[in-house]
């Protein structure tokens, strides 16, 4: 089953609803993703990234990853 | 424990350095991997590498050690670092020089600049 950037997106916003995101990608399996939230401000990138990959639980590489690879950009704003 | 996680935690605490990828350090089987490998191979930084693809336990058991989830992952000194992104960053901020050198980590700062030059 493919994944549409706009699946993600969504999925990211949900989680983080005040963050600016930008999705990039269309073959259906790998992706960049930039999420800029005010929550990571004080936490390392591991962290961070860490929150994202969260909000895609069950979505990432894995037997029944759909998604690929994501290659994943966070800070926080300012 | 299990019989996974005791052999990953052995291999995290096996060697300063320590990448879990897919493939290894002289033929990656992965896009991510190979840039990874590919940065300390060129930064001359000793390192054991642990081919994920070679052990479906180690896999899926190093997603939860870590609560990551995705390979390649680098570790120092038995801390996890992050993956092929973060590493990216890290390398061309300076970062993970100051990582390494706090750590005690030997490698080509030299090469490390190049890489910044070349991807100033």
């Amino acid at each position: 089953m493919a994944i549409l950037a706009t699946d993600i997106e969504a999925m990211i916003r949900q989680a983080f609803p005040n963050a600016e995101v930008r999705v990039q990608g269309n073959d259906g399996a790998h992706f960049a993703a930039e999420v800029v939230d005010a929550s990571f401000a004080g936490m390392n990138r591991v962290q961070q990234q860490r929150a994202v990959y969260a909000a895609l639980k069950g979505k990432m590489d894995g037997p029944a990853g759909e998604l690929h690879a994501l290659a994943l950009t966070t800070r926080a704003p300012g | 424990m299990t019989d996974a996680k005791t052999r990953i935690d052995e291999a995290v605490k096996g060697a300063d350095v320590v990448l879990f990828m897919k493939g290894t350090r002289d033929t990656p089987q992965c896009g991510f991997s190979s840039r990874v490998a590919g940065v300390l191979n060129f930064m001359g930084i000793p390192y054991s590498d642990v081919n994920v693809l070679a052990d479906e336990e180690i896999r899926q058991g190093i997603k939860e050690y870590s609560d990551w989830p995705t390979i390649p992952q680098l570790y120092v000194k038995g801390e996890f670092v992050g993956g092929c992104d973060i590493i990216t960053e890290m390398t061309l901020s300076g970062e993970l020089d100051t990582l390494l050198e706090k750590n005690g980590v030997t490698f080509d700062k030299a090469a490390a600049d190049k890489i910044r030059e070349a991807n100033g």
